[in-house]
C-alpha cells in the first residue's frame, strides 16, 4: 500500500497547489469575479440600493411637495428626471418609490423562496408529506391570483392599516400577499430536485452513516438544490417588483400620495403621448433592478457550483 | 445453516424484501417485486463473505438491508447478538458505526458541494466528540490510510480520479473503525488496473483492523481472489453457499455452473477446451417467481418436480449449501 500511495502522490502534478487553505467565501467569490454579466449587475444593482437608500438624503426635495407653478417641466438642473403635472420632483420620487419597491421586492423573494423551500424539501424528502404538501401547492396554483390579492387587500387592508400605521399596514399586507401567492413554483422545483438527490448514494451513505434527517437536509439535500432556490429567488425579485407595481397599477396598493415605482408608471399613464419620460424613469427602473438581480444569481449559482467553479 | 456459531458476527435468516407495486386510480395493491425472498447466510467475523449473481438478482438489495438502509418485510438480521430489523431508530443510530458501507459508483457517493475532508469528517462528525483538531488529524490519517495525500483535504469530490473516489469512500467507511463493511460492487465502476489496487488496499486494510466484509460483486474472478466464502445468489434466493475452492472447483448448482463456466481462463489450452454452458431465456421477473425451484424455467436439467416444489436448502457436503434437488 506504501508503494501505492507514493506512486499516486508521485502522479499527481498538483501536488504544490494543494496545501494552500481554501476557503469557501474566497473561492466563491474568486469565480463570481469571472462572470461579467454578474459583476455588472451586482455593481447595478447596489448602486440603484445605495441611491434609493442614501439619495433622498442628498436630493432633499419633499418628493410630496407639490409646486404648482413648475409643473410639467422637462429635465433640466433644478429637477434632473423633471416634474409631474402637480410639479413634485420626479427624482424624488423615484428616489423614494425605489425604497418602497425595493423593499417590497426583497421581502416578498423572501417570504415566497423561505414557504416553497420548505414546502418543498418536506415533499420531496418525506413522502408521506409528499401527497397532502403538492395538493396543497396544486390548490394555490389554481387560485386565480389576481382576484385572490384584491380580495386579500379589501379584507385586511383595513385593521393592518389600524395596528400598523397606514405605510407600515400597506406594506406588510403586500409582501405577505405577494409571498404567499408566489411562492408555489418554488416548491414544485425543489421537490423535483429534492426527490432526485434522495436516491443518490451520498445520501444513501449518510443514512448509513445514521446522519438524522435535519441534519441530512441542511448538510447534503440544501447545498445540492440551492441552483433551483437561487434562480426562483432572482426571479421572485423580478415577480414582486412587478406584482407591487401591477397592484399600485390597479390602485390597491399604497395610498395615491406615497410613491412607488408601479404607483409612478400608474399615474403616468395618461400623460405618455405628451410626456413620454414620467413612464421612461421608473419604467427603466424597475426593468435595470430586475435585470440586473437576474444576473446577480446566475453569476451566483454558477460560483456556487464547485463544479462550475474550476473551469 | 441451522448450526449458528458464537464466532458468527452477522446472522442474516429467512430475510425478505418485498416492495409493493400499486395500480389503477386508486393505487390498489396489486403485488409485490420480491426482491429478496428469503435469504439465510451467516458471516464470520474476520471473513469475506461473496456475494455473487446477475444484474438484478437482489444483491444489492441484501447489502442494503443489512445495513436497515431498507426496512425487511420478514426475517431477522443478527449483528452482534441484536436484530437489527427490529432496533428503533435511535437504536440503530448507536449501532452503525459498527457498520458501514462502501457503494458501486464513487461519482455518485460523494456529496458534490462537500470538501473530502468533510465528507470524511462527517461520521466522526455524528458519532464521536473529538474536538476539531483532533478531527481533522484523523481525517488525515485516513486519508494516508487509503493511500491519498492528507494535503487533499480542502478539495471536491470532482478533482479525483474514479479510483481516488472510491479511496474516499473507502476513507469515509473507515472513519469510526467498523467492524463490518458491506461492499456493495465497490470496484464495478473502477478500469482495471485501478480495480486491483482497490482490491489490494481492502485487503491489507482488512489484515491490519480485522475488518468483516461482505463483498457483492458480480466479477467472479475478482470475488474469488477476495471472498473465503461465496454465495450465489438468483432471483431473490440464494442458489448456493460454498467456501471458495469447494464453490469453484466443484460447483453443485447449475446456476452457479453456468455462471462459472462463462469466467475465461487465461490458459489458452484450457481455454479452448472449456464448455460454455449457455442459460436459454430471461430471468423470471421478480414479482412473478417460478412456482418451484427459481431457477427452473432456465435450468438445463430441470426435471418434472422442480417446477412445483422448491427445493431444500441443504447441507451437500461439509461447507456446501445448496438449494438444488438434483445436486
Amino acid at each position: 500500500m506504501t508503494d501505492q500511495s507514493t506512486a499516486i502522490r508521485a502522479n499527481d502534478g498538483l501536488k504544490e497547489a494543494v496545501s494552500e487553505h481554501r476557503s469557501l467565501s474566497r473561492d466563491v467569490w474568486n469565480q463570481f469575479k469571472t462572470h461579467k454579466g454578474a459583476l455588472i449587475g451586482g455593481f447595478i444593482f447596489f448602486g440603484i440600493l445605495i441611491a434609493v437608500m442614501l439619495g433622498p438624503l442628498i436630493w432633499t426635495i419633499d418628493p410630496t411637495f407639490v409646486d404648482i407653478r413648475s409643473r410639467n417641466q422637462g429635465v433640466s438642473l433644478a429637477h434632473p428626471f423633471g416634474t409631474d403635472q402637480l410639479g413634485r420632483d420626479l427624482l424624488a420620487r423615484i428616489l423614494q418609490g425605489g425604497r418602497i419597491s425595493m423593499a417590497v421586492g426583497l421581502v416578498a423573494m423572501f417570504i415566497a423562496v423561505l414557504l416553497g423551500t420548505a414546502i418543498g424539501v418536506l415533499a420531496g424528502f418525506f413522502s408521506k408529506l409528499d401527497g397532502p404538501l403538492m395538493r396543497f401547492t396544486d390548490l394555490f396554483l389554481s387560485l386565480p391570483l389576481l382576484p385572490l390579492l384584491l380580495v386579500i387587500v379589501t379584507l385586511f387592508r383595513e385593521p393592518l392599516s389600524a395596528s400598523f400605521g397606514p405605510e407600515g399596514g400597506i406594506f406588510i399586507l403586500m409582501v405577505s400577499a405577494i409571498g404567499i401567492t408566489s411562492w408555489m413554483q418554488t416548491a414544485r422545483v425543489v421537490r423535483s430536485e429534492v426527490l432526485v438527490l434522495k436516491e443518490r448514494e451520498f445520501v444513501l451513505a449518510a443514512r448509513s452513516i445514521g446522519t438524522p434527517p435535519r441534519r441530512m437536509i441542511s448538510r447534503h439535500i440544501l447545498p445540492n438544490v440551492i441552483s433551483p432556490i437561487l434562480v426562483s429567488a432572482t426571479l421572485g425579485i423580478a415577480n414582486a417588483i412587478i406584482t407591487e407595481s401591477a397592484l399600485s397599477f390597479l390602485g390597491l396598493g399604497f395610498p395615491p400620495d406615497f410613491p412607488t415605482w408601479g404607483r409612478l408608471l400608474f399615474d403616468a399613464i395618461d400623460y405618455m403621448p405628451q410626456y413620454p419620460m414620467w413612464v421612461v424613469f421608473p419604467g427603466l427602473a424597475i426593468s435595470l433592478t430586475v435585470l440586473s438581480v437576474n444576473y446577480m444569481g446566475d453569476g451566483l449559482r454558477d460560483a456556487l457550483d464547485p463544479r462550475a467553479r474550476d473551469r | 445453516m441451522s448450526d449458528i456459531v458464537e464466532k458468527d458476527l452477522l446472522t442474516v435468516s429467512d430475510l425478505k424484501i418485498h416492495f409493493p407495486i400499486y395500480k389503477g386510480l386508486f393505487r390498489k395493491k396489486v403485488g409485490d417485486v420480491k426482491a429478496v425472498d428469503g435469504v439465510s447466510f451467516a458471516i464470520q467475523r474476520g471473513e469475506t463473505l461473496g456475494l455473487v449473481g446477475e444484474s438484478g438478482c437482489g444483491k444489492s438489495t441484501t447489502g442494503r438491508a443489512v445495513l436497515r438502509l431498507y426496512d425487511p418485510t420478514a426475517g431477522s438480521v443478527v449483528f452482534e447478538n441484536r436484530d437489527i430489523a427490529a432496533l428503533s431508530d435511535s437504536e440503530m443510530r448507536v449501532t452503525r458505526p459498527r457498520m458501514q458501507m462502501i457503494f458501486q459508483d464513487p461519482q455518485a457517493c460523494l456529496n458534490p458541494r462537500m470538501t473530502v475532508g468533510s465528507i470524511v469528517a462527517e461520521p466522526l462528525i455524528e458519532h464521536t466528540k473529538l474536538s476539531s483538531e483532533d478531527r481533522k488529524a484523523k481525517v488525515r490519517e485516513l486519508l494516508d490510510a487509503v493511500g491519498l495525500n492528507p494535503d487533499f483535504v480542502n478539495r471536491y469530490p470532482h478533482e479525483f480520479s474514479g479510483g481516488q473516489r472510491q479511496r474516499i469512500g473507502i476513507a469515509r467507511a473507515l472513519a469510526l473503525d467498523p467492524d463490518f463493511i458491506v461492499c456493495d460492487e465497490p470496484i464495478a465502476a473502477l478500469d482495471v488496473s485501478i480495480q486491483a489496487q482497490v482490491v489490494n488496499l481492502l485487503e491489507d486494510l482488512q489484515r491490519e483492523r480485522g475488518l468483516t466484509f461482505l463483498f457483492i460483486s458480480h466479477d467472479l474472478s475478482m470475488v474469488r481472489h477476495i471472498a473465503d466464502r461465496v454465495a450465489v445468489m438468483y432471483l431473490g434466493k440464494i442458489v448456493e453457499l460454498a467456501s471458495v475452492s469447494k464453490l469453484y472447483s466443484n460447483p453443485q448448482h447449475p446456476y452457479t455452473q453456468a455462471l462459472l463456466s462463462a469466467v475465461p481462463v487465461a490458459d489458452p489450452k484450457i481455454e479452448e477446451k472449456r464448455q460454455r454452458v449457455i442459460l436459454k431465456g430471461d430471468v423470471p421477473s421478480p414479482s412473478n417467481p417460478p412456482e418451484g425451484c427459481v431457477f427452473c424455467t432456465r435450468c438445463p436439467i430441470a426435471e418434472k418436480k422442480c417446477f412445483t416444489v422448491p427445493p431444500e436448502w441443504r447441507e451437500l457436503k461439509p461447507d456446501q449449501f445448496v438449494a438444488c434437488h438434483l445436486a
